[in-house]
Formats: structure tokens, sequence, C-alpha cells
């Protein structure tokens, strides 16, 4: 504790001031809406509001009756772990890659970059458009060398379609923290045990990847946050939550039953499961995998 | 210096202003919100212009909110937040939330009486007013543009597969025959569907005369339950079921996604919406007919009528006494026959009134462009309590439902009856949801 520098302010208020705007932004943007969506999940409305009745855990209870929304806990822990786990993999893989380029590697730099700045619905209808099964690109492709892809009626190809499109438009903000962090690792500790004799193999998994780490944790918590709450748009625009309800990922049917069917209080209440499920993941994730990782 | 040099000028602005607001205030501006696009959001724009032409107490402004569901949700807000505009365009699957939602909504009837004008309810076609009248009687919303479900097909397809073209497949039995004939033929997609649960479902129970939902279809109250699983019902999707098994049934996804495959000439049969004559018209490049949906000839009362889709105009509580003077002028405006036969000619959407409908017939029209008065055909018929309409709480989530389980029957996944049974199991629970949300009101 005493070798630990701590800065002592010596008036009392000035910390507090420090940290208003920072306070505010949190409360105004999380804490704020996190409480009204509570609230809601408590209560049932009209549309317009006009009537608003307290029906207390009824909200919740229907959710638990709803056979169809525990299916959506499958398939958004499908969706999650083939999103976060692809996407981290192939980003790493590029990221070791453009750690080597020597040559134009501010433009090939640049072309991972961009995907980031699409938006999600955008994403979905661009793999939309290349999967169509009618005018789709890519699935003409695919059926003049024999593959019968069918994105509408088969929930594996819908499945592979929004994990493609969530994958790629995530890619290039897993890419930037990889690449730095490759960039991060002292060069004299790779040409040491080159001397040593590993091969790139060797030293990418000795030496490289465990400095990772702590990257790599990062990213794993924002992939599953992003997987489990920023994929709707994708979602809304490639298959609709089908073919029957095989891609209706929980944060999409949120979307749904709020946005498009005006359910607030239903949608309140999915919205504080959701809420639930992602506390609980980023705690165990901060317990347990957080031992694993060398700062 | 300059700082009184700036003064003088922002003065002078402040004056000027204020003198453009004094002669605006001369002119009561009211918010049209609607989801017309394309050719449609030139329709809308210019009834609009045309109205403020014909005088000068009152300017119309359309503006376009996005799609039915966004603008819907935008009113929802704007209403919350207490800048709702006068008039709002809202499709017919959210006619049970806007019924429901008292308080919100000013009656149609109500403003026009008020406003001193004639309101007849019985002038529209039976099948359009009747959807848009409370149980007690009371017109609520203003019919705009309504639609009705329509098969279309493609001749030069059937011509090459050496079917005859004089006359369309009237029946499920004929329709059959002709994919069989296509398919044979090596067409690849014979027959595709488009707003599945509207056409195959919805419009298919009132066109062979049998409830979708109890209590009327829901005409009659709240507490309507979906019965959509009768050996009727599990017959035809069955049938359907085979024909995408055979390869003669293609489905192309949801809402009107099946379209693009008909105009592009993929798909040889449709059945969707009379509103999407105007694009096969404009894009297709081959001959097409449009002819009646298809029934079950041994079902008695088949066919009676389809039913009504497209959106009609609501008018929304809260707003100063002379703007609805000015709704009330504006929708006297666009009552008059001659507009609605007008809008009926360029649009393709339904002569709302029986006037205009005959107003359009004398025109030679119809005799000009074969096929469009299939709707209108549809539609004028009497109606039974059985066909009226279909008025569904939560409608929105239970159409995603019926999407939902018909895709498992395509994809082979479930037989028509479980799907129907889970259909009707799971949007009952979402009308129980309604009627209690909506009738604890006082």
């Amino acid at each position: 504790m005493s070798s630990e520098k701590r800065v002592v302010f010596r008036a009392t208020w000035l910390p507090w001031l420090l940290i208003a705007p920072q306070a505010a932004v949190v409360a105004v943007f999380f804490f704020w809406p996190a409480g009204q969506a509570l609230l809601q999940s408590l209560q049932q409305s009209d549309a317009f509001g006009t009537s608003v009745e307290w029906v207390g855990l009824e909200n919740f209870q229907h959710l638990w009756n709803d056979a169809s929304y525990w299916a959506s806990f499958q398939t958004t822990a499908v969706f999650s772990v083939l999103v976060a786990g692809l996407g981290l993999s192939i980003s790493l893989c590029l990221a070791y890659f453009a750690d080597r380029v020597v040559r134009g590697t501010s433009i090939y730099r640049t072309l991972l970059i961009w995907p980031y700045a699409v938006a999600p619905a955008v994403a979905g209808v661009v793999w939309l458009f290349l999967f169509s099964p009618s005018i789709g690109v890519v699935a003409y492709g695919l059926h003049h060398i024999g593959f019968e892809w069918d994105s509408l009626l088969n929930s594996h190809h819908a499945m592979a379609l929004i994990v493609m499109a969530a994958v790629w438009k995530q890619l290039s903000y897993n890419f930037l923290f990889f690449l730095a962090g490759f960039q991060s690792i002292p060069k004299s500790l790779i040409e040491a045990a080159a001397i040593d004799g590993a091969g790139p193999w060797r030293r990418f998994w000795t030496i490289q990847f465990p400095l990772l780490s702590p990257t790599s944790f990062f990213l794993l918590i924002t992939n599953i946050t992003y997987a489990f709450f920023d994929t709707f748009g994708i979602v809304d625009a490639a298959t609709k939550g089908g073919p029957g309800k095989d891609t209706a990922i929980m944060v999409y049917k949120v979307y749904f039953d709020g946005f498009k069917a005006m359910d607030l209080g239903g949608s309140a209440a999915q919205s504080v499961v959701l809420m639930a499920i992602v506390i609980v993941l980023t705690v165990v994730q901060f317990r347990f995998v957080e031992k694993k990782v060398n700062y | 210096m300059t700082l009184t040099a700036l003064n003088l000028r922002l003065l002078g602005l402040g004056l000027l202003t204020s003198l453009c607001s004094l002669q605006a205030q001369a002119e009561i501006e009211i918010q049209w919100w609607h989801s017309m696009t394309a050719v449609n959001n030139e329709w809308v724009n210019d009834l609009a212009k045309n109205f403020n032409a014909t005088q000068k107490d009152y300017k119309i402004v359309p503006v376009y909110k996005g799609a039915y569901d966004e603008s819907m949700t935008a009113a929802v807000a704007a209403y919350r937040a207490g800048n709702a505009p006068a008039i709002l365009q809202v499709f017919e699957v959210g006619t049970a939330t806007m019924m429901a939602s008292k308080g919100v909504v000013m009656p149609v009837g109500q403003i026009m009486k008020d406003a001193g004008y004639k309101f007849d309810p019985s002038v529209y076609v039976p099948a359009v007013a009747g959807y848009y009248t409370a149980p007690n009687g009371q017109m609520l919303s203003f019919p705009f543009n309504s639609s009705t479900t329509v098969f279309y097909f493609n001749k030069d397809a059937f011509k090459a597969a050496g079917i005859s073209t004089d006359k369309a497949p009237a029946t499920w039995p004929e329709v059959a025959l002709a994919a069989a004939k296509l398919k044979a033929n090596g067409h690849k997609c014979p027959l595709t569907i488009a707003w599945q649960g509207w056409t195959q479902l919805e419009s298919f129970s009132s066109w062979h005369n049998v409830e979708l939902a109890t209590q009327g279809n829901g005409m009659r109250g709240l507490n309507t339950r979906l019965v959509s699983n009768t050996p009727l019902h599990v017959r035809h999707i069955e049938n359907l079921g085979n024909m995408a098994k055979q390869g003669l049934f293609v489905y192309k996804g949801r809402a009107n996604s099946a379209e693009g495959s008909f105009v592009s000439g993929e798909c040889a049969m449709i059945t969707t919406s009379s509103g999407f004559y105007g694009n096969v018209a404009k894009n297709a490049k081959f001959g097409f007919g449009v002819s009646t949906l298809p029934y079950y000839p041994d079902v008695p009362g088949a066919p009676q009528n389809t039913v009504i889709g497209g959106a009609s105009l609501w008018v929304l509580s809260g707003k100063k006494p002379e703007e609805y003077k000015g709704v009330a002028a504006f929708f006297n405006y666009l009552s008059n026959a001659q507009v609605q036969s007008e809008s009926h000619k360029r649009t393709g959407y339904l002569p709302i009134t029986l006037e205009a409908y005959k107003l359009t017939e004398a025109s030679g029209f119809y005799k000009d462009h074969p096929g469009t008065d299939t709707a209108v055909n549809q539609m004028i018929r009497k109606t039974t309590d059985k066909s009226r309409g279909i008025r569904l709480g939560n409608y929105v989530q239970i159409r995603s439902i019926e999407d939902e389980e018909l895709e498992q029957v395509w994809a082979g996944k479930l037989s028509a009856k479980e799907a129907l049974d889970n259909i009707v199991q799971r949007g009952n629970v979402l009308l129980e949801r309604f009627e209690k949300a909506n009738s604890a009101k006082p």
C-alpha cells in the first residue's frame, strides 16, 4: 500500500466536481434509461400511454410461459459464441499479418478499418443482397457450383448469413485493438526468441499470444456485448428473425416488440432480462477468465 | 459602433421574422404524416397542393415519416411529447390499436359534423366503411388508400407451357394444375406468395366466408380469439405445403419481397396486393393478367369478398378547433367523387365510394386497362359478419407469428395442422393481453 502513489485532494468538493461530467453522462445515458426499463417492465400500457396499469411481474410471467422466448436463449447463445469466436480469431489473424506487412501498410490498414463506418442495418442489407436466393451474386455462384443456398427457409443458412454480417461489421474494431496490441510487444523479446531458434508459429503462441491476453480479454467482453445488444439492425435487415424464429435473437425481439409492435411493457421486461444476463456474463468473465490474463 | 450595427441588424431580422409569422398566421398549417413513397408520394403531395389551391384558410403540409410501422411509432412518440400531427395515415394492421386508444383519436364523423359538412358513411364501399366503423356505428377514421388481395399471372410463361390465357385459373385446383404444367415445361418457380398471412389466412378466410377469429374477426369486440385452424384452413395450408415440397410453390420471403420475383419473370403466378398493379404495369417485360384470388369451389359461400388492406387517415386529439375545421375541409375535398376516381386510376388503390367507382367505369378506364376492376369486384359485394374485415389487437405481432409458423410448413418442419394450432395458441395469448391492456380504461 505504501508504495502506491496516492494523490490526495485538499478540497473535498474538487474530486466530485471533476467526475461530475462523467457521472452526469453515465446517469443520463445509462442509469436513467435502465431505470425506465425497470419501471416499464412492471407496467402494461396501450400504445399511446393513455392508460398505464401496474401489473407487477406479469410481463416476466408471460416470458416465462412463452416457449419461443426460451428458444431465443439458445439462438442467442449460438449467435454470440459464433460472432465473438469467429470475430476474434479472424481479426487476430488479420492483425498478425498486418503487423508483419512492410509496404503499403496504411492502405492495407485503412481498408480493414472501413467496415466499422458502416451502420449495422446497412451491413445487413449488403450481405442480404450478396446472399439473397433470387438475386444475390454469391447465391448465384453457389448455385453454379451445386450448392443450393436458401437463407429464407434453411435456418443454418440464415444463421450463417447474420453471423457473417455481424462478424464483418465488428472485424475492424477488433483488428485495431489487436494491431495496437501486437505493436506494443517489444521487438527485443521476439528477436531473442528467434535467435534461440523459435519459429514464427512458436513465437506467436509462446510470446505474442500470451502478451496479447489483456487485449483479447477486453475484446471478448466487448464482442459478447456487441453480439447481445448491437446486432438487431443486422437481423432486421437480413432475416427478420426467420425462418420461423430461428434467427430471432433476444435483442431483436426486444426491438421488434417495442418499436414495431409497440408492446412497451413486454419489450421492457425482455430488456431487463437481457441486461441481467449481460451483467452476469461480464461478472463471470471478470471472475474466471481474467485470472488467465497477464497484465 | 459595430456592436450597435449588429444589434440594429438583428432587430431588423426580428421584425422581418415576426412579419412573416403574421402572414403565416392567416393560414392555418395542418400537419399530415404519411408513409407513401415514389409514385404514391407524388400523389399525396398533389392532393395537398390541389386542396391548398382551392382555398386560402388552411394549408395541408404532407410529411413522409417512414414506412407504416415507423410513422405510427413516430406519432406515438410525438403524441407523448405533445407534438403529434393533426392527421396520421395508419395501416390496417394498426386499426385496432388506434380504435382502442380512446382520447387520442377524434372520430372523423364527429369532426365533419362539427364543421358543418354532411358526412354519410353509406356512400362508401361497404367493406371499406365497415372496417373503419366502431361497434357503435361511428366511423372513426377516414378511408384513404384501400387495397385488397388479388392474383397475377405471367401470360407469356403460360403460353410457353401450353396453358390457355383466355381465362385465369380461378380455383386452387386450377392453380395447382397450371403450376404442374409450368414445372413440366421447366419453369423454376410456378407460384409464389407475397404477404402470406394476409393473402393465405386472412383474405382466404373471408373469401371463403369463414371466420379467422371470433366476434366477427374482432370487429365486434376486444374479446376476440383466433380460430384459423379449421379443417378448411388446414387443407389449404397442407396443399400449399405439398406444392412447396414438389417445387410448384416457391417461398420468396416475408411481406412483399416475393413481388420482385414476379416482375423479373422468375415466378409465373403470385398472390399479393392490388396495389402491386402499378409496379407490374411499369416494370414487367411480359404480358400479364390480373384476376381474382383463387378459391375452393366446393366450399359453400365461396367466393365471398376479400379483406381490406392499405391505410386510413386518423385525426389526433389535442389540436385547436380551427385546425379541425381545416381537417374537415380537407376530408370534404378528398370525398369528392372526381378526386377519388382520379386517385383510383392513378394508384391502383380502390375507389372508396360507390360513386367514384361508377364514374371510373363510365370513363371507360376498366375497358382500357383490363384487370384493374378485379379488386373492386372482389370488394364491392355485400359483406357478411364473417367477411366484413379483420380487426385484431397486437396485429403486427400476430402477422409475424403467421409468418414464422407458415415458414415452418414451407420448410417441411411442421405439418399444416401443427403450424395453424401454434398460430392460434400464440396469437390468442397476444389477443388476451391486448384485451386486458385496453379494457382497463373507464
